[in-house]
């Protein structure tokens, strides 16, 4: 599977042989496990691990949930408290699920940044970058969805809000709007479909998953050096590389079951600390809450979608040119996506020459520039659309669209960088150095 | 150093995004509650003392429609005698659907729905609502002080400065704790109205605390659970990354530090 040269699996015994000619399904296995990995990687490489393990912790608890949980609006809500109170162990399912999903939006976030500090998405990795994008999106999505079925007040909301952003697509959108809802409002019928498609969408990324490993399994894995395996010889990868299994998986082993200790601290002392409070009440179509607020993981891209009001000159331009049709919502809309899209874009917008940016001086200032403008943003989402607030979202937003539109790009041109080891063994061997011969 | 302070900053932001606007100026009273931090429980006698007041007083209007008699004998919570729960749940009638009539409830009968139209469901409010962290508040303090949805409901209850005004046939009552300081709910306590049946002080700040804990307790009634299996499940995920520690940097040893 691996462009890089290691050992294969050979069958020994007879049933081996069998089994090879027939379905090469161990040599899959190992291949897989023993993929030869660069040995400098450092412990930004864990979240990868945490990651799968979320996917596979989400679908378990999931699936359990679902035989207790009842998609109905008159009953929906108190399934909810049924699995809280009358299901053995329905509390900590429930509980770890709803936990479970900020942690792997924690994870993706910092899986995310450190592709983009280590330039992991450039040449010869960009498909491997987009899957994960699209991985990221089916994400956003199933949580989402998902975020709808207790039926409390933040899901009835979160959900018109949400898809009210389809709606504000020129000409099809209410048709689009009424399609994803299976009526004028958010009903019963939109309660059923949201359900459906959250039991669906996880095992979409499960497939993308798959699809996400073998691209980098065949390009090798980046490394904090950026620089590439040398492949010449087995001698050589050798040098470079130590196979997955034991090395990686024990040390990612230990940084998830660091990550799982916290992630277990905040069930055990805060369970409902990244919730809302008005989840707990039932939805009710003739109450608005006071503030609808998305949970934590989307308020960056919810400080876009607000950022872009009226009175805001882009806007301006863009509605007087198309003669009004793209109005201050669509406008937030399209920046909102957009702000995936140009991430999305990211391996053709770098133009940089230098792979990780750890040699490039000025990059890495732009770059922690990014990760605090995310910040800011996803703070501002928390916040009422009003000044001051609407104003730095505005900021954030313009920074995050030009680090990905302008900044990259320019600074592929005029960036001094500084010149990377010759290999990943010189790398390793100046962090560990090897010891005088006698 | 560069790299630390982002990662604060991150942390901050992630964890203060919990928090959320929390509307008008109110006053939440920081109770101090048993069930609070990371190994408080209930206090059973507060949970009983708060019951009575829940029949004697919110039962007029309230219900608890998610909560199930037989959960008052659980231990952790009132823990009442079999016994008694069947006394208790028999003063409520609730409508049974095979009989097609109402009928003195049993312990596996939920508690009834409120009969007033305006007055919420209090299963789930002491977790509907949240007392603390505004909008810059990091809320961090949720680990030792829980959401407060117990200190708003012992504040609402406390609350009261005696003043009221009438608004298109609704009267409204001033209230610290409400956001926008008028609530529609007359004030529910006077000092001495509930005779706890153990002799425990009975004045409005006594009596709400008490009711505010028995609240928190029907909304959240596995928490000691919780607690005691989060601490085990803890120590054990730091035993376990403790061992891995050691397997990894053995496993390790010969390439980092090779002669």
């Amino acid at each position: 599977m691996s462009g890089i040269p290691h050992d294969h699996y050979e069958p020994k015994t007879g049933f081996e042989k069998w089994l090879h000619e027939r379905l090469p399904i161990v040599s899959l296995a190992y291949n897989t496990l023993m993929i030869p990995t660069p040995k400098n990687l450092n412990w930004w490489w864990i979240w990868g691990i945490v990651l799968a393990f979320c996917l596979v912790l989400q679908i378990i608890t999931g699936i359990v949930l679902a035989m207790h949980y009842t998609p109905h609006v008159d009953l929906a809500f108190a399934s909810g408290e049924h699995i809280m109170r009358d299901v053995n162990g329905g509390w900590a399912l429930r509980y770890i699920h709803m936990n479970g999903a900020s942690l792997f939006f924690l994870a993706v976030y910092i899986h995310i940044f450190r592709g983009l500090y280590y330039g992991s998405y450039k040449a010869p990795r960009e498909i491997t970058w987009i899957i994960g994008m699209l991985i990221y999106l089916a994400m956003m999505a199933t949580g989402f969805l998902g975020y709808v079925l207790p039926w409390g007040q933040m899901s009835f909301w979160g959900a018109t809000v949400i898809t009210g952003l389809f709606g504000a697509i020129p000409f099809i959108g209410e048709s689009i709007q009424a399609w994803l809802l299976g009526g004028p409002a958010v009903d019963n019928a939109t309660l059923n479909r949201f359900f459906s498609l959250h039991y669906l969408l996880p095992f979409v990324i499960v497939g993308l998953v798959a699809v996400h490993m073998w691209a980098f399994h065949t390009t090798g894995n980046n490394n904090p050096t950026g620089v590439e395996v040398r492949r010449g010889s087995k001698d050589e990868v050798e040098k470079d590389t130590l196979p997955f299994w034991p090395y990686f998986v024990i040390k990612d082993l230990f940084a998830l079951v660091v990550v799982l200790a916290i992630f277990v601290a905040v069930i055990w002392t805060m369970p409902n600390y990244f919730g809302h409070p008005d989840n707990y009440t039932i939805a009710n179509p003739l109450s608005t809450p006071a503030h609808i607020v998305p949970e934590w993981y989307y308020l960056p891209f919810y400080a876009i979608l607000r950022a872009f009001t009226a009175d805001v000159w882009v806007v301006q331009i863009a509605s007087f040119f198309t003669g009004g049709i793209v109005d201050a919502k669509f406008f937030g809309v399209l920046a909102m996506f957009g702000s995936i899209f140009v991430m999305a874009l990211v391996p053709w917008l770098d133009t940089s020459k230098t792979r990780s940016g750890v040699y490039r001086p000025q990059f890495k200032w732009w770059f922690w520039f990014l990760v605090i403008d995310f910040m800011v943003l996803m703070w501002c989402g928390a916040m009422p659309a009003e000044p001051p607030y609407s104003t730095i979202s505005l900021i954030g937003a313009g920074y995050w669209f030009g680090y990905f539109l302008v900044i990259l790009p320019v600074l592929g041109w005029v960036e001094k960088t500084k010149t990377p080891p010759a290999t990943i063994e010189e790398d390793f061997d100046a962090h560990y150095p090897p010891k005088p011969a006698e | 150093m560069l790299k630390k302070t982002i990662l604060s900053a991150l942390m901050a932001a992630v964890l203060g995004t919990g928090a959320y606007a929390s509307g008008a100026e109110s006053h939440i009273e920081d109770f101090d509650f048993s069930f609070e931090g990371p190994f408080g429980t209930y206090d059973q006698h507060q949970l009983q003392r708060g019951l009575q007041v829940y029949t004697e007083v919110c039962a007029a209007c309230h219900g608890l429609q998610y909560v199930a008699f037989r959960t008052l004998g659980d231990e952790g919570g009132p823990h009442l005698e079999a016994d008694q729960v069947k006394a208790y749940a028999a003063q409520f009638d609730v409508y049974d659907a095979e009989l097609d009539e109402d009928r003195a409830a049993k312990p596996s009968d939920k508690f009834p729905q409120g009969t007033y139209e305006g007055a919420p469901d209090l299963s789930l409010m002491a977790k509907a609502r949240a007392g603390f962290h505004g909008p810059n508040g990091l809320g961090i303090n949720q680990v030792v002080k829980g959401m407060g949805g117990a200190e708003y409901i012992a504040s609402i209850l406390s609350g009261y400065t005696g003043e009221e005004k009438e608004e298109a046939g609704t009267t409204f009552y001033e209230n610290t704790a409400f956001p926008g300081g008028w609530i529609s709910m007359s004030p529910p306590l006077e000092d001495e109205l509930v005779e706890f049946r153990d002799g425990h002080e009975n004045n409005v700040h006594h009596m709400a605390q008490d009711v505010a804990a028995f609240l928190m307790w029907a909304a959240e009634p596995k928490m000691t659970t919780r607690k005691e299996v989060g601490f085990l499940v803890f120590v054990f995920m730091i035993f376990l990354a403790a061992l891995l520690y050691l397997t990894n940097k053995k496993l390790w040893a010969p390439h980092k530090y090779k002669d």
